[in-house]
């Protein structure tokens, strides 16, 4: 028996960071507001406290805060040709669930993507001509959002988070000690740089001679106590090195837990409930209009929940699973290119340089998420693509973000896995070596995409979602150029040795890379080229907004999270000052 | 600086784990590892806070074996010797009480594959795909260890794998590694030994709350200092020795006059 419930003025799917920000904007523009979170509510004091958060054991390789998949899952395959096959195991990406999700266990590492990277199609087009954005059957696309539109969001997020950070370009004046290649700022971060341990401080010494341009990552483990605009106080990061797959138990890393909880939680017109997974968004007859989301809670009873506006802010994979379930918009068709739920699903492309010293002490465990120094000379456009066979970039990052021993001992090239020589390689390298991480954009490509999976359904009885994907030529070849980039610092530095760990072969589900998936749920400025305007709000249902990186028509060399709060913010901004006064299309097809 | 709050961490975890095991106790079944299974619960006009809720990690007690029968233990114990074997660089799994850390593990959440989905149909997939098996971990150690005896006893005069040589053991382990080594029963040799591997370094650079890493030897061996808290003095220090001992979550030697 489905009960249904009073209706509400907005419901929001899903609690974490983007959950969290659409809650308070809309909370505080006086809407009554519900929350509906798949997993449970999560606490600094209770869930992660500083007694028992720097457990490597339980937070990464027992999952204890991601998504379990024992009971939904989704299927992988690498092209059509294959039979998509369930991820049995958490492993190339992580996965969130729960109060503040992925927002708890990220690392902080809080960027903004280039002007250019919001017009890669006509931009690289007009620079490096037609071919250069349709090579390899690309298919990225522009985002219909400008840098100069969401600058004001991004900064509205720093002021939430505190960011820690140098700006390299102020109003348009280049800084000292920022990224010189940035899109210009309309304020200096809120909070200082951190404080750079030893591997960064070479890697940054090292680059500066090569002539790069290095400067310290803007970092959400913030350098000093802030209390941002919401009231909530966040604490100096103390290096523990347990920030990415663990919570921080010092109120240090930005989260929703930390920046917006204590404030929205207080609302009176906000309500949370925790253990309530949505199933689907209930339409209209005509399919205009979402009337509500159908939803089951943990002890099985099932709900139906009216709203005037529906909020999708789970994470990107289950975001286009309750598109294409709830018959939102034209699936795509990978064989004609027509459709567009699931189309340009996209990822991160990961290589690494390890670095190896006889005489020099790294330690390692002195660490941070975004500890690092790096080098944006080779992201985006920053540099001249002209023969290179490739568009899009990678930031090389001198990083370290922790010592954590059975996912961090850097042994040299040939040194076998196991066995007395393995043990004493880590034994010599552990606190003498450190990493070089090539974090690389990911454009779209034709046959990379999402749809929902012919066999295996969910414990609910749904199809899961089953992701198509592989790394194309062009990921290959900025990969390994931007791998070489990297490599050359690497050995300015003057260590005994380095490792190279190129990207090779296709995309494979085991060995964790990022959770940074993309694309899906890709905004436009029409709708036969994108499921949601540049407000995030569906072509097809003008009262559900889709948030999250689903929304990005291909991945940029970047951690997508203060793109993806940037969005966020735009579109709140726009449902409040745009949408209530006028509900329906925001943007005219 | 060197001297915390006496038993703070001890005193945290030991709360937790009695309010734990007394749920559990009340309930009459396992609390679940995992975000499904907790009652559904609504929450407004602030953030919620319930005493002695504390999420501590469970840990483990006892010395004696739950999940390993004799002969799977000496199995286990003749295998994890070569994975990391001892020598005066520093302890091997086995002097790191791997094999304990093993049996707890595999009689566990994760032993029983809470966090992963066992679900058909279960065609062979690509190594891109990974994990494909049907097997719970548990069961799939308690499956290899059966055919790679029968594989040996076959191979070996009748010898059992924990009997062979350091060399035969060897090259048997590197042989499922690679794949080469065919087993009957439904048991692949290299899913096997990648979760043996992987499981044995948890046991070995884990915190000792989970059974191995005896002593901390291992976080001594590589330099590790454990779930310490705050390095702030030290992060411009650069290329100098950090003095602290490993800290696990029960403490160290010399805190609450322990030895």
């Amino acid at each position: 028996m489905v009960t249904t419930l009073k209706p509400v003025d907005a419901v929001i799917v899903g609690f974490g960071w983007t959950g969290a920000i659409l809650a308070q904007q809309l909370c505080d523009a006086g809407l009554e507001v519900l929350a509906l979170e798949r997993g449970p509510w999560r606490d600094t004091s209770t869930d992660f406290a500083t007694g028992f958060a720097q457990d490597e054991l339980r937070y990464m390789w027992r999952h204890h805060l991601f998504q379990n998949v024992s009971d939904d899952t989704l299927t992988i395959r690498n092209n059509v040709n294959q039979t998509a096959l369930p991820m049995r195991h958490l492993g190339s990406f992580l996965l969130g669930t729960g109060v503040g999700s992925g927002g708890v266990h990220w690392n902080g590492q809080i960027w903004r993507f280039l002007p250019s990277d919001f017009l890669t199609k006509s931009h690289n087009q007009e620079r490096y001509g037609k071919q250069s954005v349709t090579d390899y059957d690309l298919t990225v696309q522009d985002w219909g959002v400008t840098y100069d539109d969401l600058e004001p969001f991004y900064n509205q997020f720093d002021v939430l988070c505190g960011t820690s950070g140098k700006a390299g370009n102020l109003n348009g004046q280049i800084q000292p000690g920022g990224n010189p290649f940035e899109g210009a700022r309309s304020a200096e971060y809120p909070t200082p740089p951190m404080a750079q341990t030893y591997g960064p401080t070479l890697f940054g010494k090292a680059a500066t001679d090569l002539g790069r341009h290095p400067f310290p990552h803007p970092t959400g483990n913030l350098s000093q106590p802030y209390v941002n605009n919401l009231g909530a106080q966040i604490g100096a990061c103390t290096y523990c090195g347990f920030c990415e797959k663990f919570g921080c138990g010092n109120y240090s890393k930005a989260s929703p837990q930390t920046t917006v909880l204590p404030y929205v939680m207080a609302k009176s017109n906000f309500t949370l409930r925790t253990e309530s997974e949505v199933l689907k968004v209930e339409l209209s007859p005509g399919r205009k209009q979402a009337t509500g989301v159908s939803y089951v809670n943990s002890a099985g009873e099932e709900f139906f929940q009216p709203a005037s506006l529906v909020i999708l802010s789970s994470y990107i994979l289950q975001n286009v699973r309750l598109l294409l379930l709830s018959g939102i918009g034209t699936p795509y068709n990978p064989q004609t290119g027509l459709g567009v739920v699931g189309k340009n699903y996209a990822y991160q492309t990961m290589s690494s340089v390890n670095v190896f010293f006889d005489d020099k002490l790294i330690n390692p465990f002195i660490g941070a998420g975004a500890l690092a120094t790096v080098v944006d000379d080779f992201n985006g456009d920053n540099f001249d693509h002209s023969g290179l066979g490739f568009i899009g970039g990678a930031y090389i990052a001198g990083m370290v973000t922790g010592g954590r021993p059975i996912e961090m001992i850097y042994t040299p090239q040939g040194t076998p896995a196991w066995g007395l020589a393995w043990k004493h390689a880590a034994a010599k390298n552990y606190l003498r070596s450190f990493s070089l991480s090539v974090h690389g954009s990911c454009m779209s490509h034709r046959g990379n995409y999402l749809d929902l999976d012919p066999t295996y359904r969910d414990i609910h009885g749904r199809a899961m979602l089953r992701m198509t994907f592989d790394f194309t030529d062009n990921e290959h070849k900025m990969s390994d150029y931007l791998t070489d980039r990297a490599a050359e610092i690497a050995k300015a530095m003057n260590p005994r040795e380095i490792k190279l760990n190129r990207r090779t072969g296709s995309w494979n589900v085991v060995p964790y890379q990022t959770t940074h998936n993309t694309g899906g749920a890709i905004m436009g400025d029409n709708p036969t080229n994108s499921v949601v305007n540049k407000y995030l709000q569906s072509w097809d249902v003008p009262n559900v907004f889709s948030m999250g990186a689903g929304a990005f028509p291909q991945n940029a060399g970047y951690n997508p999270t203060g793109t993806v709060a940037a969005l966020a913010y735009h579109s709140a901004q726009a449902i409040i000052q745009q949408y209530l006064k006028s509900p329906g299309p925001l943007v005219q097809a | 600086m060197d001297k915390p709050v006496p038993g703070r961490r001890q005193f945290l975890i030991g709360t937790a784990v009695v309010v734990g095991t007394g749920l559990a106790g009340v309930l009459g079944t396992t609390v679940r590892d995992g975000e499904l299974g907790a009652p559904p619960r609504s929450f407004r006009g602030g953030v919620p806070w319930t005493e002695g809720q504390a999420d501590a990690p469970p840990g483990v007690s006892g010395e004696d074996y739950k999940f390993f029968t004799p002969a799977e233990r000496m199995f286990i114990e003749a295998a994890v010797s070569r994975l990391i074997p001892n020598d005066e660089v520093g302890p091997g799994a086995l002097e790191a009480n791997v094999p304990f850390f093993l049996d707890r593990q595999l009689a566990g959440p994760f032993g029983r594959g809470d966090h992963y989905y066992l679900g058909g149909p279960w065609p062979k997939g690509t190594p891109e795909q990974g994990y494909q098996s049907r097997f719970s971990p548990a069961q799939v150690y308690r499956a290899a260890i059966a055919a790679i005896d029968k594989h040996t006893r076959a191979n070996f005069n009748g010898t059992d794998f924990a009997k062979l040589s350091d060399d035969d053991r060897d090259k048997l382990l590197k042989s499922m590694e690679s794949g080469s080594l065919q087993l009957e029963d439904g048991v692949d040799a290299k899913t096997f030994f990648t979760m043996l591997l992987q499981n044995t370094k948890e046991g070995y650079f884990s915190d000792p709350i989970y059974g191995g890493n005896k002593d901390m030897a291992a976080w001594k061996m590589i330099g590790f200092p454990g779930a310490h808290y705050d390095y702030r003095e030290w992060v411009t220090r650069h290329g100098e020795p950090v003095p602290f001992p490993p800290v696990s979550f029960k403490g160290r030697p010399g805190w609450n006059g322990e030895s």
